[in-house]
């Protein structure tokens, strides 16, 4: 409960990630508000399907509120003017503001209806932070955003927070290394996965670090655990490192 | 969407962009063609001539034959471990129904061109931006062409709108050269460009216009000329595939003895993963090409055999430095230090 959960990927894809903890929620009976700024949503759906899950029962029953980013986009660029009573969560696009206040009350709105059904703790999830400063949104902004999500969801509603980033050890986008870092340091949980340290390899696709925050202050008291991973198509498998089932 | 970093020169860059057309022409589907540099029409004109299945089938056909018919008697004395493995195949022998094939040589006829629907968009041609939309916030060239898109879009029913229309079809979108300095986007001249966000906010809306819609689409970017790295990463990340494509022309690996054969590399960055946990990955990194009077083939890179007399020293790590440079993996799959050499 009130958790934030930073997923982190370099070098590698860790959507993989997202499509776990969507159908973890979902299946768990948590209501779901999924920003999903990357792909369209039957791309969701078929992998959630694969893994159990349907998406369109879960947004018909009201259980998972699904912001696709893309046809947002398209519809705030191409629609017709916007209805005052419902601005589009994406307004920043068109620059009449600069913050993501509109997306935030989008996801606060969301979250918090729970007429009617009593679901379990709310869950934001965020795929994936790194493209809204593609868009144009400042660092500060993106920043202060999932600051006032947390306040909402974690600590308000007693919900919990997902969120994809990208990053990478040598990379030249400052704006994203300054979100990712700031993240890292308010995160509760960290899942990072990356590529292998010695290059491609078809059985093992790579590592993930797990790293639990015990105290905000002092990083040594981290608990950091590393396995590697294969994804498969509808699972995927864990193992320590160096023994994947074809080294055995 | 398909994202392709330009060669130096942009020969071979076009060339496959040429394809990618060319093989939209010969399956009947809609293309849009939209360019700063050259004139559609003119690129039109241009597209490589399909090879008629039975002329070219026969000759794979004789060529594997061939092939298949000598070293079947071979076995292999000394490193017998390698006789179970397959047998590298550098080019597809055994024909697939996926794609044509076509004649570099030849242009496209013109009536096979005219067979087809085609909605081109030159910049120079093109009105001036309507005041009456609202504002984007992106280079005015980039949102002309997102309209125009747009506007073909649901105007041919390629986004299902129209469901009178009982034949759906595919709409094939190339964009030649974005980001040059023809389309106002001082990206590729300078570090810190006025405007750095247009390019990706415009690749997100037209991802946006693809996954809504039937289409496919290329587009080839001169990266090489793309100061600002951070850029090129954001980009990548906006892509399903990104391939690049680096000419040996002027650069000193045309002589190299290692590349002789071929005339440059294609480095994947990135394969898409859609609608799967998993990406569909093929067994080798190292891609190379080469263009040979009537084709242009991908394949994989051989080093050639060190048949050399005097096999020095300095050779010999000029090819484990380049052997290095070869295997750099691909992002949808992990890539990482390159410190340990196989």
């Amino acid at each position: 409960q009130g958790k934030f959960t930073l997923l982190r990927d370099t070098r590698t894809d860790g959507s993989f990630l997202v499509h776990h903890f969507l159908s973890f929620y979902l299946r768990a009976g948590c209501k779901v508000c999924f920003v999903a700024l990357l792909q369209s949503f039957s791309h969701y759906s078929i992998v959630a399907q694969k893994l159990g899950v349907s998406l369109a029962a879960a947004k018909e029953q009201g259980q998972l509120v699904f912001l696709e980013g893309l046809k947002s986009c398209l519809d705030l660029l191409f629609g017709e003017e916007e209805q005052p009573g419902q601005p589009s969560p994406l307004q920043f696009l068109s620059g009449s503001s600069c913050d993501l206040r509109a997306l935030f009350d989008f996801v606060r709105v969301s979250l918090s209806a729970t007429a009617g059904h009593s679901w379990k703790g709310p869950v934001l999830l965020v795929d994936d932070l790194s493209v809204l400063l593609s868009l144009g949104a400042a660092p500060v902004a993106v920043l202060d955003f999932i600051h006032y999500c947390r306040v909402c969801v974690c600590c308000q509603l007693k919900g919990n927070v997902v969120v994809l980033v990208h990053s990478n050890e040598d990379s030249e986008d400052e704006e994203n290394e300054l979100v990712v870092n700031s993240l890292c340091h308010h995160s509760d949980l960290i899942l990072w996965a990356e590529g292998l340290a010695t290059g491609f390899c078809k059985d093992v696709h790579g590592q993930i670090k797990i790293i639990k925050r015990l105290s905000l202050r002092q990083a040594e008291q981290d608990l950091v655990q590393t396995y590697q991973y294969k994804i498969q198509d509808r699972n995927v498998t864990f193992f320590a490192r160096g023994l994947s089932a074809a080294v055995l | 969407l398909v994202f392709t970093e330009e060669d130096k020169y942009g020969l071979y860059s076009s060339l496959l962009f040429k394809y990618f057309l060319a093989e939209g022409v010969v399956c009947g589907h809609d293309l849009f063609v939209a360019s700063a540099k050259e004139h559609p029409a003119n690129i039109l004109k241009e597209l490589p001539a399909p090879l008629l299945d039975d002329s070219y089938r026969k000759e794979l056909g004789d060529e594997a034959a061939a092939v298949k018919s000598e070293d079947f008697q071979d076995s292999m004395k000394i490193a017998w471990r390698y006789q179970n493995l397959p047998k590298m195949e550098t080019s597809p022998t055994t024909y697939t129904k996926f794609g044509h094939y076509y004649d570099v040589s030849k242009k496209m006829s013109p009536e096979l061109c005219q067979s087809v629907k085609l909605h081109s968009f030159y910049l120079h041609e093109e009105l001036p931006f309507e005041p009456k939309m609202k504002t984007w916030n992106m280079n005015s060239a980039y949102a002309r062409l997102l309209q125009s898109i747009q506007r073909i879009i649901s105007q041919e029913g390629f986004d299902g709108s129209d469901p009178q229309k009982k034949q759906r079809n595919v709409l094939r979108i190339g964009i030649q050269s974005l980001g040059s300095i023809l389309w106002g986007d001082d990206v590729c001249c300078s570090d810190a460009p006025e405007d750095p966000q247009s390019l990706t906010k415009f690749l997100y809306v037209l991802r946006g216009l693809l996954r809504k819609s039937l289409s496919a689409c290329i587009i080839t970017v001169p990266a090489h000329l793309i100061q600002n790295k951070a850029i090129m990463e954001r980009v990548t990340n906006l892509s399903d595939m990104v391939v690049g494509l680096e000419s040996f022309i002027g650069s000193e690996r045309e002589t190299n003895p290692l590349y002789k054969d071929y005339h440059g590399l294609v480095h994947v960055h990135q394969i898409p993963r859609l609608n799967s946990l998993i990406c569909d990955v093929s067994d080798t990194k190292d891609l190379a090409f080469r263009l040979k009077r009537k084709q242009f083939t991908i394949e994989r890179l051989h080093l050639p055999p060190d048949l050399s007399d005097t096999v020095s020293r300095a050779s010999k790590q000029d090819l484990a430095g380049s052997a290095k440079l070869l295997s750099s993996g691909c992002g949808a799959m992990a890539i990482g230090k390159k410190h340990l050499d196989f």
